[in-house]
């Protein structure tokens, strides 16, 4: 026990001394942050203040579009599409003189693009004009007409699912779960290869070193290998932690940050926007937040990184088994791999069902098969309506199963790592599972 | 006493026998010389001993009791023949580390760096990285952190291969101290001149089977072809003798095969008679490279 500690011991220290180790651990989060902080940034300030031209000579929409403080419509009679940008105007607007004729079509003639932002305004506001005015046509009121335009916005959007479960309801929001169910399942699927490769490479290096054997004269086979294993478990967990703690202490700091200027620009917008705003990045960006917040961490966290840590376990030393038996052509490893990567992959490709159908039978049963459980439960967690049974049942088959492939893999490693010059078949491989010590 | 007692050991691999029946002992305190060709069995042998391969059957002895990895491990110090050492990893530390694998306690193991290091001038490579070092400083560097945790028992596989003469016996020096104190040491190796030169006990073996063992005067002793070398102030005239059968001349000495039934002396007299001017008579015995080569070899040409 001793010694495994003293391998675990190394194994941490030389990966998180590691210049690349630091650097990425410290860095991830940074640029995460960062590329969200920038985009939401760079939404609320990069947009222009657009001036259109409208020419309507049957006046069938005249007064109908509303000017906001980014978009403002004027409707001069000198104007037409070869002169606008000389009078100033960012874009013009040619409503045909019988648009109801269907042949023709209303154009916004402009000499760069407005964006996609503007654009989409400029349709809200013909899709609204046109929609009052068959209101209108239709005998519609027009104090009821505008009654009901002006419903709250937020009145109409907040749309909330409420998932009841015996005698307790929990808020649920879909997006969220799924978004959640889906960056979890993401992350643990790409930690499995990072850290899968590290052990699978961790051991190569030993075979290609030869220090293997001076090792095993030392300590036991199996001993090398766990201690391998749970050393670089450890670097990943370290690395986990880092980041989230970097994460959510970013995350916090951010209100502060972005209340000071941006923040304020992004609400104005909203206001200014009326209806068709709030759809700002940085506005988002903190109902996201607020959203993200009310999530149920509590169960999330824990089974995350006993998923991480499960699903770690169960591939890892798979992943040493075949590093044992590599010479030194590192194609040989690719080929290798395959048995392991496949279910890797299958698993995200069950997850991608998973998140949408989290009561499906193929996701149900890809959450509790250890092969592809770590990353499916995952994705299923988040929804908040998978039985505890489910999830329990999970647990337990994963850690059979981690138990099981260590000792499987234990014995293919102790053959393999000192094994050279001979290229291994998956046919000798099943042999030297059967074989006593 | 024996401190190492093989009986019967079998080792086999799907194709291959690679340990078939081998029996020695090796007494304590010895140099004992493992001795092969490429493919022999030596390394299947040494892991077997160092507890990295169990036996198919057979029994290993170590100290008169059954061998068991876990306690007798650190009793032994085991330098293989491709050197291993972690390439990224600073030197101080892995010494620190491999020796502390070895059971040592972290302050005596600094306490056995320090010293290693003092004696063979490696005070200022403790921060460097084996990345950093030539191919024999790596090999000083290797049998430093086999004798750290001083072995009883020592097994060096080529220790020899890569170093420079002065390097070379900087090791030869450190070998022949630790026997002087009491440490036992299998040497393998197929460079049978330092075998001679080192080694108070052999064994060969060859695919997979012991020819033979003993100590190596003994050995040499069983192989002696009754030769003779005869120095001469003058060549003697050519002469039909009944007694021997030239088997080799220089300008002024002969070397001379010793017919079955006669003895030495009888060779001197009839030499004599002829007024042979006969400065020097010696036994030549065989070197161990004649022996091992020709042991090998009929083997090998016996089995096609």
């Amino acid at each position: 026990m001793n010694k495994i500690w003293l391998v675990i011991k190394r194994e941490y220290l030389t990966r998180v001394r590691n210049k690349t180790f630091i650097l990425s651990t410290i860095l991830l989060p940074l640029f995460f942050i960062g590329f969200i902080f920038a985009s939401a940034y760079f939404s609320a300030t990069s947009m222009e203040k657009q001036k259109v031209a409208v020419s309507d000579n049957n006046g069938i929409f005249k007064n109908s579009f509303q000017s906001s403080s980014l978009i403002t419509y004027e409707y001069p009679s000198d104007v037409n599409a070869d002169n606008f940008k000389e009078k100033g105007y960012s874009a013009f607007l040619k409503i045909p003189d019988n648009y109801t004729s269907s042949s023709d079509s209303i154009s916004l003639i402009s000499t760069k693009q407005l964006g996609l932002d503007a654009e989409d305004k400029i349709k809200d506001q013909i899709n609204t004009a046109i929609r009052n005015q068959a209101f209108l046509r239709n005998n519609i009121d027009k104090k009821i007409l505008d009654s009901i335009n002006n419903i709250d916005e937020d009145r109409m959007y907040n749309f909330r699912t409420i998932v009841k479960q015996g005698n307790k309801s929990e808020k649920s929001n879909a997006a969220l779960s799924y978004g959640i169910g889906y960056g979890s399942g993401f992350l643990i699927y790409i930690t499995l290869f990072i850290y899968g490769a590290a052990v699978m490479r961790g051991v190569m290096e030993e075979k290609m070193n030869r220090i293997a054997e001076v090792i095993i004269s030392s300590v036991k086979p199996f001993q090398l290998m766990a201690g391998k294993i749970l050393g670089i478990a450890a670097v990943g967990l370290t690395q986990l932690l880092i980041w989230i703690i970097l994460i959510v202490l970013l995350t916090s700091i951010s209100g502060s940050f972005f209340s000071a200027e941006t923040l304020q620009h992004a609400q104005t917008l909203n206001s200014s926007m009326g209806a068709a705003g709030n759809s700002s990045a940085a506005a988002n960006f903190l109902n996201a937040r607020d959203t993200f917040l009310s999530a149920n961490w509590s169960l999330i966290i824990p089974c995350f990184l006993f998923y991480f840590v499960g699903g770690y376990l169960f591939y890892a030393s798979l992943f040493a088994a075949v590093g044992s038996v590599v010479n030194e052509d590192p194609q040989e490893a690719q080929s290798l791999m395959l048995p392991i990567t496949m279910p890797i992959i299958l698993s995200f490709v069950i997850m991608a069902t998973a998140v949408g159908k989290p009561d499906a039978p193929i996701s149900v049963w890809g959450s509790i098969i250890p092969f592809s459980s770590p990353i499916v439960m995952m994705a299923r967690i988040p929804s908040g309506n998978v039985p505890v049974w489910q999830i329990l049942i999970s647990m337990l088959s994963l850690v059979a199963g981690f138990i099981l492939t260590t000792m499987l893999a234990a014995k293919i490693y102790r053959t393999g790592i000192l094994l050279y010059g001979k290229k291994v078949t998956f046919k000798e491989m099943g042999k030297w599972l059967f074989r006593k010590a | 006493m024996a401190i190492l007692e093989l009986q019967n050991l079998k080792k086999y691999y799907a194709t291959q026998k690679a340990v078939d029946d081998i029996s020695f002992s090796i007494p304590e305190g010895c140099i004992f010389g493992l001795l092969g060709p490429n493919g022999a069995g030596k390394t299947t042998l040494l892991r077997m001993i160092t507890g990295i391969f169990y036996p198919d059957s057979g029994n290993i002895l170590f100290e008169g009791k059954k061998f068991d990895p876990v306690d007798d491990i650190p009793k032994i110090g085991y330098m293989p023949e491709e050197r291993g050492l972690y390439k990224k990893m600073k030197i101080g530390e892995q010494a620190l580390y491999l020796a502390q694998l070895k059971g040592m306690s972290r302050s005596d193991a600094m306490k056995k760096i320090k010293e290693w290091f003092v004696k063979f001038e490696m005070e200022s490579w403790w921060n460097k990285k084996v990345n950093d070092l030539s191919k024999g400083m790596g090999q000083k560097l290797q049998f430093v952190i086999t004798v750290l945790h001083q072995p009883k028992l020592l097994i060096l596989d080529e220790p020899f291969s890569g170093l420079d003469p002065v390097n070379s016996n900087l090791i030869k020096d450190e070998i022949f101290k630790l026997a002087k104190n009491g440490t036992t040491i299998i040497f393998s190796t197929h460079r049978m001149e330092q075998v001679e030169e080192i080694c108070n006990n052999i064994v060969l073996v060859n695919k997979g089977k012991k020819i033979l063992d003993g100590s190596v005067s003994q050995v040499k002793n069983d192989f002696k072809e009754n030769i003779f070398k005869v120095g001469f102030e003058m060549l003697p005239e050519q002469f039909i003798a009944n007694s021997f059968d030239l088997a080799g001349s220089t300008e002024n000495s002969y070397s001379v095969k010793i017919k079955d039934g006669h003895k030495p002396a009888g060779v001197l007299t009839e030499l004599l008679s002829h007024n042979a001017s006969i400065v020097s008579f010696n036994e030549v015995l065989p070197s161990l490279n004649d022996i091992f080569i020709k042991q090998v070899g009929q083997l090998n040409n016996g089995n096609k």
